[in-house]
């Protein structure tokens, strides 16, 4: 089922919780909210639920206007950040809660309430759990109950409010990448709340950053980091560095330092660029002169986390290098070596602009 | 030295004061609770057990004991209904005046009970502003069992109120929602999601409305008249007694009320651990 968002407002006494949004969401899609807390992220999300009433602009589910539908009449499936399981339930009951309140007319039969709550409890790997109370699970496992509750009643839409932010960093991997796996299956349209980018890059198809009310942006995972329509998006998703500095006939000096900037507007600049876009060399190129110092070194998984300082620089930079890479300059503490920035990223008010460099 | 090194390691609890405040806690509920207590089955012991089944048999005493329990009873599922409204407007809701709503529901404690015994029974009785209405409609109010149960009901509230409203407060609003947004109707919403939540402590609260009533004396009398056989409390036989310097038949009917009192709160103890047990993750 497809959601389409118009001008969906929401003001709370004097503050401004979400500025009008537009958002079509396609059948099947999954899509992430991303932002950090204070964003509107899970108010659009409650009032996409019912939940909590838009001051104005409307929502279709399909070519069903659901605005003024109640939450119980909308088909919704929630999943709670803390779950909201039913503590003096077993898990069983909490999962047919959805079937036993139909009205008796729609209400399946005891047999098939029992068939249908077992196979979502097979789904969410935890039939042998049926008689547990909630308290007598681990937080993954609730999560999944909360999951399979939510599915009982074939939700046109499942909604989830910060999933697995309560949950460990190895178990959130795993439920992640279950859920990705049920959304295929099932194909259920799907909108998750979440303040971790790692986790909106991972599971979205498409994501939305919000910040302060407002839509950033909204792309694939892919575009969003490749082509970041802000600044706000650009240092949301990934960590940043730094380079402010004089820009005149297409290059930007700062100190003893020089890098060639085509394209760029002359002025005081600030240019940004992500850790894996500084590459190291022994020599300056007549693109980048940026002479820097290898100031600590942090071996991470499948790449090396270099800290680099510069008396050009206010804050150092920090680069990954494969190990190859970090074998081959025989990088170590206090080694001086030269930047060479594959690619610069510039924001303005007139929006992104993207300098590649022929480094690498 | 190895009396010091002992003495050192018996100490050595991360919170200090252990034995004293012990020591003062058992004290005083020795001298409070157990005193008093004792005393009172002392002056059991010198009846035979003929002569005590002889004084709380006593057909005027039976009919107390049935006014008592009816009366309490009535107060305590009246109390149960409304404390629990009472609760659930106080938590669930914002209104203007709702503090000054919350510390009334205190002041059945605070206010004496002989204050509360006077008011009721000049507003209620045949020449009272309610009591006269509802005397024309057929109603009689004052010196019945019914005004029993109403000043029964008023002393016991907060017991009822104060138990559930933290229970009540500790439970999400999001569990409300979880139950909506799976299509539950309001009704079935509050009975097969919070009235399970708050039943511990709706019953305990109504069993200690209930203890309390059956004990309650100030606030009784007034309204009750005293009519024997028909709305004579069991206090009121103890007093009566007690007047009569039949200080061995005050004994022995108090001793039924405190019984019955102990026992009473010893079932609800007992009912509310298995229930606790059960949310927190133990047994079923």
């Amino acid at each position: 089922m497809s959601i389409r968002i118009s001008q969906i407002d929401k003001t709370y006494g004097a503050t401004r919780a979400l500025e009008p949004i537009d958002l079509d969401i396609r059948d099947g899609e999954l899509i992430g909210l991303l932002g950090p807390s204070g964003s509107g992220k899970t108010t659009l999300l409650r009032i996409v639920a019912g939940l909590e009433q838009a001051d104005g602009g409307t929502i279709h589910f399909g070519e069903r206007e659901v605005t003024q539908v109640h939450v119980r009449e909308r088909r919704i499936g929630f999943v709670f950040q803390h779950y909201a399981l039913f503590r003096h339930m077993s898990v069983f009951e909490n999962v047919a809660f959805g079937l036993r309140a139909l009205p008796r007319r729609q209400r399946p039969s005891n047999s098939d309430i029992r068939t249908r709550v077992m196979q979502l409890l097979e789904m969410v790997r935890l039939s042998a759990f049926a008689e547990r109370f909630p308290a007598q699970l681990s937080g993954g496992q609730q999560q999944r109950v909360a999951l399979a509750r939510a599915l009982a009643l074939k939700p046109d839409v499942l909604l989830l409010d910060e999933p697995f932010g309560a949950l460990d960093a190895k178990v959130r991997q795993e439920l992640r990448r279950w859920l990705r796996h049920l959304h295929e299956e099932l194909g259920f349209t799907s909108l998750f709340v979440t303040h971790d980018q790692e986790e909106a890059l991972e599971l979205s198809d498409r994501v939305v950053v919000m910040s302060n009310g407002r839509v950033e942006q909204i792309a694939t995972p892919d575009t969003l980091y490749r082509e970041p329509a802000n600044r706000f998006v650009f240092e949301f998703l990934g960590e940043v560095n730094r380079l402010e500095g004089d820009v005149a006939n297409g290059r930007l000096t700062c100190g003893n330092a020089s890098v060639s900037v085509p394209g760029v507007e002359p002025g005081r600049r600030e240019l940004l660029l992500r850790p894996h876009e500084v590459h190291l060399a022994e020599h300056a190129i007549p693109a980048a002169h940026l002479p820097i110092t290898v100031a600590a070194i942090v071996p991470v998984g499948a790449e090396v986390r270099l800290e680099l300082e510069a008396d050009w620089l206010e804050e150092p930079w920090l680069a990954s290098v494969s190990h190859a890479e970090f074998e081959r300059l025989g990088i170590t503490r206090g080694r001086r070596l030269f930047a060479l920035p594959s690619r610069l990223h510039g924001f303005d008010a007139a929006g992104a602009q993207n300098v590649a460099l022929p480094v690498g | 030295m190895i009396a010091a090194t002992l003495r050192r390691r018996a100490s050595r609890r991360v919170l200090p004061g252990f034995g004293l405040s012990l020591g003062v806690t058992l004290t005083f509920v020795s001298l409070i609770l157990l005193l008093p207590l004792t005393s009172l089955v002392g002056q059991l012991s010198q009846l035979s057990l003929s002569q005590y089944w002889f004084l709380i048999s006593d057909p005027r005493i039976l009919a107390s004991y049935r006014v008592t329990l009816l009366a309490a009873a009535v107060a305590a599922l009246f109390n149960a209904a409304f404390g629990l409204l009472m609760a659930w407007v106080l938590v669930r809701y914002e209104f203007p005046g709702k503090r000054l709503v919350d510390a009334l529901m205190d002041l059945p404690f605070a206010l004496p009970t002989a204050v509360a015994g006077v008011t009721l029974a000049t507003l209620y009785s045949s020449q009272g502003w309610v009591g006269r209405w509802l005397e024309t409609l057929g109603l009689p109010i004052a010196y019945t069992w019914v005004g029993i149960a109403l000043a029964m009901a008023f002393t016991s509230i907060p017991f009822v109120v104060r138990t559930v409203q933290p229970i009540l407060e500790d439970l999400p609003s999001e569990v409300d929602e979880a139950a909506v947004t799976l299509g539950a109707r309001d009704g079935h919403a509050f009975r097969r999601v919070i009235l399970p939540h708050l039943w511990p402590a709706l019953v305990t609260g109504t069993g200690l409305a209930f203890v309390r009533s059956l004990g309650e004396f100030g606030a009784v009398i007034f309204i009750a008249g005293g009519k024997p056989f028909e709305t004579e409390i069991t206090s009121l036989m103890i007093f009566v007694k007690l007047q009569e310097y039949d200080y061995a038949g005050a004994t022995a009917v108090a001793s039924i009320v405190l019984a019955t009192s102990l026992a009473l709160l010893l079932v609800i103890n007992l009912w509310q651990g298995r229930f606790t047990r059960r949310l927190h993750g133990g047994g079923a």
